[in-house]
């Protein structure tokens, strides 16, 4: 299997930096993130004090005492924009990746204990899908379901669907071949029972370290879709209208679009951070991480027998052990005593 | 190579059959009757409401009316526009030279800043090379493209006056949209063949190659990077749908006509032909897209050819 030992590099993640970070970082990180996200999406009030949408006449004044980022065109204060911008995308991309997620895992379980010919039915659509952009998807759902907060998790959530269900469904397929998902048919435990009690346990630390690798790429969806009107619209705040509407002011009054901006890339790099810091902890293999990011995904490196960047990206073999690298020793020991 | 050649097709095929579905299934998912939305405006009377939907085969049951879509796809008709009545596939395939344009001048700084950074990084690892490469990956990965843009246009063209902010048709117009689109891609890229060389460093090839007494250059151009280039080859052709949307994004902020800005004011209008139609377009791109890439490495792997 030279394949599996010379191509892995596509879809594993370079350890700049990150592992060698320590736990330390990542779990302050972390806590930082939730206590961030918390505030912003339920109490905003507690760090602008100055409502958003009211007009003052201060208009187009710079970043200063009064205005710490600042006032726009209608003299609405800008921290208080882009403090209560956060929610609407903070609202998308959780949200829609949660969607994701879940529908991404039932389909993934659903079509990998199934039937031969259903799998492969069920992994063509997910195939056709994968095909299309996910901004193409979004953009679809969008022209059907007309535009804000509710129309972009939905997109987003069907977009980043078949992306879970590919990965869930390789590593249920090769969760199966263990010895004690055998045994639990064997005596007799029905199709749920088997998926609901072994398999998805198994799955979790997969999905929690896709899932959050996913958020990264939900709030630059969710960005791009309000960048382009589709989303909250004026004069509600949000991050990626704020930014469309502050570029026609960029020669003059530079704040208007620079702190929204700076509060999506802030956002993006610490969800990636955190996903890729997560890999890093809740895997203990050194060295090469076999857990697919969701980038890696993105990117294309596909699994198993669909395609050639499958080959060229991946080593199918470690497909499933980053959920559970203990599973995967106990697999290999139990196939080995069952041969 | 010519079975491999042929599975690839085979496979090809039913994702291409999909794409149609999906397409066609627009139509049926949007709320509002399309008839409607033709003849919005105009006094239309219920006869020439009938008439205009068996005109478009909508009062067929749904398996024809995918049936008569198929054929018309075949035929090369994308439909006609709800707004301006012109054919569709006309309306996409003008606007299309420009987004291309963008797209392959995108893939061309992504390549060109991508690998040879990817390259140093891996060579040199901790070296200031790299520490430049990890900088310049970081921007590209973090800062979302469309940001980068506004950025870019406020140093370079506000404050220094160096390249226009707005498409003027000449080829330093396309320098400012090319680089904020591409940079995320080269980031991508110098992590990936950094990741990769550094990999290859370490097999039986790269030393018995200097203990032959290979000079260290060689080593690093001839031997190596033949062989990091295939993720790298398979990434970018991969990326190609998503760099074209988002050149679509990026035509709008810098005003380029192209289908970028056509598709965003059909999607608003609800011209759903329209979007049918780019739907149509980008996947099959995709699809070939994948297929060359697919290809290529059969070329270049031989072990690739047993997929």
């Amino acid at each position: 299997m030279a394949m599996v030992t010379a191509a892995p590099a596509a879809g594993t993640v370079p350890a700049w930096g990150r592992a060698r970070a320590g736990r330390g970082i990542g779990a302050t990180a972390m806590a930082v993130a939730a206590v961030a996200a918390i505030i912003l999406l339920a109490a905003p009030g507690l760090l602008a004090h100055v409502s958003p949408t009211a007009t003052t006449s201060d208009i187009l004044k710079g970043p200063g005492a009064g205005h710490w980022f600042g006032t726009d065109q209608l003299g609405r204060d800008v921290f208080s924009r882009t403090i209560y911008g956060a929610r609407p995308v903070l609202i998308a991309s959780l949200l829609g990746v949660l969607l994701a997620v879940v529908a991404g895992v039932a389909l993934g379980m659903a079509a990998g204990t199934a039937p031969r010919w259903v799998n492969s039915v069920i992994m063509r659509v997910v195939d056709v899908l994968l095909a299309i952009p996910v901004l193409m998807i979004a953009l679809i759902l969008i022209a059907t379901a007309g535009s804000g907060v509710r129309s972009i998790v939905i997109a987003i959530g069907v977009a980043f669907t078949p992306g879970f269900a590919r990965v869930v469904e390789a590593s249920v397929r090769k969760l199966r071949a263990a010895g004690y998902v055998e045994a639990a048919r064997v005596f007799g435990s029905s199709r749920t029972r088997t998926s609901l009690r072994h398999l998805l346990p198994n799955l979790m630390t997969e999905v929690v370290v896709l899932g959050t690798s996913a958020i990264g790429w939900a709030v630059l969806t969710a960005t791009t879709l309000s960048f382009l009107g589709l989303g909250v619209q004026l004069p509600q705040p949000d991050w990626g209208s704020d930014l469309a509407a502050g570029a026609t002011y960029l020669s003059s009054s530079w704040w208007l679009a620079t702190f929204p901006g700076l509060g999506i890339t802030v956002t993006i790099l610490l969800a990636n951070f955190i996903g890729d810091w997560l890999m890093g902890a809740l895997d203990p293999r050194d060295g090469m991480r076999p857990v697919q990011g969701f980038r890696a995904l993105v990117l294309g490196q596909r699994r198993g027998k669909h395609g050639l960047a499958g080959l060229a990206g991946r080593a199918p073999a470690m497909a499933g052990a980053g959920a559970g690298a203990g599973e995967a020793k106990a697999d290999g020991t139990e196939a080995e005593a069952s041969q | 190579m010519a079975a491999f050649v042929a599975r690839r097709l085979a496979a090809a095929v039913p994702v291409l059959f999909g794409i149609t579905v999906v397409a066609f299934l627009l139509v049926h998912m949007v709320p509002g009757n399309p008839v409607k939305v033709i003849l919005y405006g105009s006094q239309a009377t219920p006869q020439q409401i009938a008439d205009l939907t068996h005109q478009l085969g909508l009062d067929q049951p749904l398996w024809a009316q995918y049936g008569r879509f198929l054929w018309q796809l075949l035929q090369g008709n994308l439909g006609t526009s709800y707004l301006t009545q012109d054919s569709v596939a006309y309306e996409l395939l003008s606007r299309t030279p420009s987004t291309l344009i963008l797209t392959g001048a995108a893939m061309v700084v992504a390549i060109g800043i991508g690998v040879p950074l990817g390259v140093l990084a891996g060579a040199r690892p901790g070296s200031l090379a790299d520490r430049a490469a990890r900088a310049v990956s970081f921007l590209g990965v973090a800062v979302p493209y469309f940001f980068l843009a506004l950025l870019l246009v406020l140093l370079f063209s506000v404050r220094l006056n160096w390249f226009p902010a707005i498409d003027n048709g000449s080829f330093g117009a396309l320098v400012l949209p090319a680089v904020s689109l591409g940079w995320g891609y080269a980031a991508i890229l110098t992590r990936l063949i950094r990741g990769r060389i550094i990999e290859e460093y370490r097999s039986e090839y790269v030393r018995s190659a200097r203990a032959r007494g290979c000079a260290e250059w060689r080593v690093l151009l001839r031997h190596t990077l033949r062989n990091s280039s295939i993720p790298a080859i398979t990434t970018i052709g991969l990326q190609f749908g998503n760099i074209l949307t988002g050149a679509a994004v990026t035509e709008v902020i810098f005003g380029r006509a192209g289908l970028g800005s056509y598709l965003a004011t059909s999607i608003t209008s609800k011209n759903i032909p329209v979007v049918q139609g780019a739907v149509i377009l980008i996947g099959l791109g995709y699809v070939l897209i994948n297929l060359a890439v697919d290809l290529i490495i059969g070329v270049v792997d031989p072990r690739a050819r047993l997929a």
